[in-house]
C-alpha cells in the first residue's frame, strides 16, 4: 500500500488544536519546510512544538511562531530566533529548554517505549530544577522524561512508497529519532521511488515507523527557501 | 599593552594558540565562535573533527561547493572528510555524553576561579540557547575554553564566581584568551603562559580570580 499523498492539507488532516508536535531539523536545515508551510495554512492552535529551535526569524517555524499558534515550545536553542525571547518575555509562550542530547535522548526513548532515563548532563545547573537526582555508582544523575508525541513532521532524502527513509547529509539530525516517536509520522521527501529502489542495508529509517509521505515543495538552496 | 589591533586578529590569535594543544591523533568538537578558526592553525594531519548536527569528519569548504544542507552547529557551510559518516542528533550525542570525543573547544560568557563556566543564559535577555554545551562539559575528555578577557565595558570575564547560570559543575581544562592561558588544576586557576604582547600586570589588573603564576 502506498503511503504517499498528493495534498498536504489531507496528510495534515490528523493534526487538531492543543497537540504535541515533533518537528525535525537544526534550523531550517533538514526542516519540513513544505509541512510547516500546510501547518501555517491550517486553522490550529495551542500547539506544542518540540523542535532544536524554532525556525529563525520569520521562517519555517518561526512564521509558525508569528501566527501565534504555537503555545508551548520545547527545544535546546532559541537564541536564533529573537522573536522567541520577545514573546517569552511578553509571556505569550512557554518555554522548555533542554540540552541537545537531553532533547534527542528524550525522543530516542520515548520512540523506543521508555518512560525516561537518567543522565549526567545538567546536574547542579538551573536546569535541573525539579528533576529527581540519583546516584548510581557513585555518579550524579538526573531523571529525564521521556517524549512522545500526537505527530512528527520531518524531512527525508528520499522514500518508497512504503516508507523506507534515507537522509541527507546534516540534513539528517533530529528526523530519525522523530520518526519513532510519533502516533502520527508524517515526512516530506525530495524524491519517492518505488520498492527495491533502496538498498535495504542503507535504509536508516524503516518504513514501520512513516504514515504518510509528500514531495517536498519547499526547498532550501544556498538563496533561501525557494518554491519548487 | 596587548598589541592587538582588531577584535578579528584578537580571535585568529587565540583560534592559533588553542591549535598547539591539538597534537597526535584525537577527535574534537568545535564550539560556535572563535573555535571554528581552529582548523586553520592545525598542524597535526590525524584530527577528526566532530559537529554535534551530525557529521563526524568537517573539513572547509570551497565557495563554488557550498551545500545549503551541510553546515557545522553554527549553521555555517562546511565539507566532509575523506572518511566522513552523517548519523542522527541521539548518535551524535551518544558520542559526546558517552566520552569518545576527546576534546571540546567552547565559548563563554563567564569562567569563575575554579574552572566553572556560564555560557548558556543571561537573565533578562534573549540569551536562551543551551545547545551541546551542557553534555560536551559531562561528556568531553578534555574542555578548552577560549574567548576575550574581559566584556565589552572592559570588566573580567574571568571571576571569583560566575553571576550567569552555570553550565556544569565540572571544570573545564584550560582558559585561552588574547591575554593569557591558563590550566585549571585541582579547581585553581595557574597562569601559565602570557599571550605575545601581554604582561603579568595586565593579565593582574583584567582578571579578577585569583590565580598562580607557574612559568612552564
Amino acid at each position: 500500500m502506498s503511503k504517499f499523498k498528493e495534498d498536504i492539507q489531507d496528510a495534515l488532516s490528523c493534526i487538531q488544536s492543543g497537540q504535541t508536535i515533533l518537528v525535525g531539523g537544526f534550523g531550517l536545515v533538514g526542516a519540513p519546510l513544505t509541512l510547516i508551510d500546510g501547518l501555517i495554512q491550517k486553522d490550529v492552535k495551542d500547539l506544542t512544538i518540540v523542535s532544536n529551535n524554532l525556525g529563525e526569524s520569520g521562517k519555517g517555524l518561526g512564521a509558525l511562531l508569528n501566527q501565534n499558534k504555537i503555545k508551548k515550545g520545547i527545544g535546546s536553542y532559541f537564541t536564533s530566533n529573537r522573536d522567541v525571547g520577545d514573546k517569552y518575555q511578553k509571556g505569550e509562550i512557554e518555554l522548555e529548554l533542554l540540552p541537545q542530547g537531553t532533547l534527542s535522548e528524550s525522543i530516542r526513548a520515548g520512540g523506543a517505549g521508555l518512560g525516561g532515563y537518567y543522565t549526567t548532563t545538567g546536574v547542579g545547573t538551573d536546569l535541573a530544577i525539579g528533576k529527581e537526582e540519583r546516584e548510581i555508582d557513585g555518579v550524579k544523575y538526573i531523571f529525564e522524561k521521556s517524549i512522545f508525541a500526537d505527530v512528527a513532521l520531518i524531512r527525508a532524502y528520499k522514500a518508497d512508497r512504503l516508507g523506507n527513509l534515507v537522509y541527507y547529509k546534516t540534513a539528517r539530525n533530529f528526523n530519525p529519532i522523530m520518526a519513532t516517536a510519533a502516533k502520527n509520522v508524517i515526512v516530506e521527501v525530495d524524491e519517492v521511488v518505488e520498492p527495491g529502489e533502496l538498498n535495504p542495508e542503507e535504509v536508516i529509517t524503516p518504513q514501520i515507523f512513516v504514515n504518510t509521505i509528500v514531495e517536498a515543495k519547499q526547498i532550501l538552496t544556498k538563496e533561501g527557501v525557494v518554491s519548487k | 599593552m596587548s598589541l592587538i589591533k582588531d577584535k578579528n586578529e584578537m580571535k585568529h590569535l587565540i583560534a592559533k594558540r588553542v591549535a598547539k594543544e591539538l597534537k597526535g591523533s584525537l577527535t574534537v568538537n568545535l564550539g560556535i565562535g572563535i573555535p571554528t578558526l581552529v582548523p586553520e592553525y592545525l598542524e597535526s594531519d590525524d584530527i577528526q573533527l566532530h559537529t554535534e548536527n551530525g557529521l563526524l569528519g568537517v573539513t572547509d569548504v570551497a565557495e563554488e561547493d557550498i551545500d545549503p544542507n551541510l553546515v557545522n552547529a553554527g549553521k555555517l557551510p562546511v565539507g566532509e572528510s575523506i572518511g566522513a559518516s552523517y548519523f542522527n542528533s541521539s548518535d551524535s550525542f551518544a558520542m559526546i555524553r558517552g566520552g569518545h570525543v576527546d576534546v571540546a573547544i567552547l565559548g563563554a560568557l563567564q569562567v569563575d576561579q575554579t574552572g566553572i563556566i556560564a555560557n548558556w543564559a543571561v537573565p533578562g535577555k534573549n540569551i536562551m540557547g543551551v545547545g551541546g554545551a551542557m553534555d560536551l562539559l559531562v561528556g568531553a575528555k578534555k574542555v578548552i575554553v577560549t574567548m576575550s578577557h574581559t566584556s565589552k565595558d572592559g570588566s573580567s570575564k574571568i571571576l571569583k564566581k560566575c553571576t550567569y547560570p552555570i553550565t556544569s559543575t565540572r571544570s573545564v581544562d584550560m582558559i585561552i584568551t588574547e591575554l593569557a592561558v591558563f590550566k585549571v588544576v585541582d579547581k585553581q586557576l595557574q597562569l601559565v603562559e602570557l599571550m605575545p604582547g601581554s604582561t603579568l600586570k595586565e593579565v593582574e589588573e583584567k582578571t579578577e580570580a585569583n590565580f598562580t603564576y607557574v612559568e612552564e
